[in-house]
């Protein structure tokens, strides 16, 4: 059950940064084109990833056509989680 | 001597596109024509920096091995077994690569308007993609030094005067790739088009807008002078006539750029996504001249506030935020030049996105407060570009023209 683990985790630090069950809701929402993300809400994106899942993106990696869904980011952590 | 600008007119297409043959024809049979490409691309940029500008020239290669030492140094410090990766490194390798633009920058004020001997055209876009190397090299995002595939991304020809800015990690993906007859032939279709969609936005309607129109619209405000601030009628016909003028112009530039770059068979990302649809101000950032202020967005905002947030050292997340923004556009100002109205120009933008964020965290909080539908919508495109072309009368230097001479 690790992996729900993380996704939930994602997902919380997603609704608390944009102040919005919708992340929950639906995981394909574009989170740069509703403006639910900017780039203040991705940095903050970042430090909790590293604080709660210690994941260490740099911001090199962050790039937002790659992140810009909850499922995305999900993916996108679990890869660097193995 | 010959001396060619690049794109200035279509004389220069004709020319580079006959030169490029050879090379069209040998990636339509589906290989790669790297040493051709090399060829022509060298030819060109000695003649943009010969004749009456062989010292730009000059400057250019001093400049080049400069980064060239700075980079492969980094990369060599960053690559090596459990490199430290500190600080120190990290910020000399920067103040050493931007050290160049900030004299060429600076030297018009210190000395009577002169311009630096070690200036060249494009000496600013060639520092963002340096810079940016260096910041990724710093993260691990960039691995190691390759001589070639850098000097190929810095002195890229088509985008070198004024952009788009690239990065070297998507360069590199595209400059390695082996592109099949079919994907050239669908991208240099798409390069043609955009040439041509260039042409008509620089040389017809930039050309209206800039040479015909804001010219007489221009000595017509100049005439109406006298009431308050200067205030009148044709003033607000410069304000329109000379963003209309901004925007076709460098995007009809940059469309050139990008169609030059897909005829080699690189993808260089584009400056412009319908910014005139812009629903707000953080919206029109995402949508105008897009690598530069994806640039600034990622190697000065997104940094400046991961540092503050990481070291808390301020508290309140709006105050860092604000403060970010501030930064960011002061530095964009006065790269732009060390004039009072680029100066204005940036705190302005600063504070358009200030008071944008607070509007947002209110309608945020009273959701239920505001309609939503095609008359807000209509009414938010309409404001939004106002306030750009506003910003564009200041950017343009006019109000120094309109109140100072």
């Amino acid at each position: 059950m690790a992996d729900d683990n993380t996704k939930n985790t994602v997902l919380d630090i997603l609704s608390d940064l944009t102040g919005s069950d919708e992340v929950k809701d639906n995981l394909d929402t574009n989170l740069f084109t509703t403006g639910l993300l900017d780039s203040m809400g991705t940095v903050q994106l970042l430090l909790e990833l590293q604080s709660q899942l210690d994941v260490n993106v740099p911001v090199s990696e962050f790039d937002r056509t790659q992140w810009d869904t909850p499922n995305k980011i999900i993916a996108k952590v679990e890869q660097m989680q193995q | 001597m010959i001396n060619l600008q690049p794109y200035e007119n279509p004389g220069y297409f004709i020319l580079l596109m006959v030169a490029l043959l050879p090379a069209i024809i040998i990636r339509l049979y589906g290989h790669r024509s790297h040493w051709y490409e090399t060829v022509v691309s060298f030819i060109f940029l000695f003649l943009m920096f010969d004749g009456k500008d062989w010292h730009q020239g000059v400057a250019l290669i001093g400049y080049t091995i400069l980064q060239y030492a700075v980079i492969s140094l980094y990369t060599r410090y960053r690559t090596k077994e459990k490199s430290p990766n500190k600080f120190g490194p990290f910020c000399w390798a920067v103040i050493l690569s931007i050290a160049p633009l900030v004299v060429v920058k600076f030297t018009p004020l210190f000395n009577n308007g002169q311009s630096s001997i070690i200036g060249f055209l494009g000496i600013s876009y060639l520092t963002f993609k340096s810079v940016g190397m260096i910041m990724e090299t710093r993260d691990g995002a960039i691995k190691e030094f390759h001589p070639v595939k850098f000097l190929q991304f810095l002195l890229f020809m088509p985008t070198i005067s004024s952009g788009p800015i690239d990065r070297y990690r998507r360069f590199e993906k595209d400059y390695d790739r082996t592109l099949t007859s079919e994907q050239y032939t669908d991208l240099l279709g798409k390069g043609i088009e955009r040439l041509f969609l260039g042409f008509a936005y620089k040389f017809i309607i930039g050309y209206f807008f800039g040479t015909m129109w804001l010219p007489q619209v221009q000595r017509m405000a100049m005439q109406s002078r006298g009431g308050f601030l200067d205030l009148s009628w044709p003033l607000v016909g410069v304000m329109y006539c000379y963003s209309a003028y901004l925007f076709f112009d460098f995007a009809g530039y940059s469309l050139f750029a990008m169609g030059i770059s897909n005829v080699m068979g690189v993808e260089t990302p584009r400056n412009f996504n319908y910014p005139w649809i812009s629903r707000n101000i953080k919206d029109f950032w995402n949508r105008w001249h897009m690598t530069l202020s994806f640039w600034f967005r990622d190697y000065i905002y997104m940094r400046f506030v991961f540092f503050i947030m990481k070291h808390r050292l301020i508290k309140n997340r709006v105050t860092i935020a604000n403060l970010g923004y501030l930064l960011l556009f002061l530095i964009m100002g006065i790269w732009h030049g060390e004039t009072w109205y680029y100066i204005v120009y940036g705190i302005f933008h600063a504070t358009v996105m200030i008071l944008t964020d607070a509007w947002l965290r209110f309608k945020k909080k009273h959701k239920d407060w505001f309609p939503s539908n095609a008359f807000t919508r209509v009414m938010a495109i309409l404001m939004t570009a106002n306030t750009v072309c506003f910003s564009f009368l200041i950017f343009s230097g006019f109000l120094d023209r309109l109140w100072f001479h």
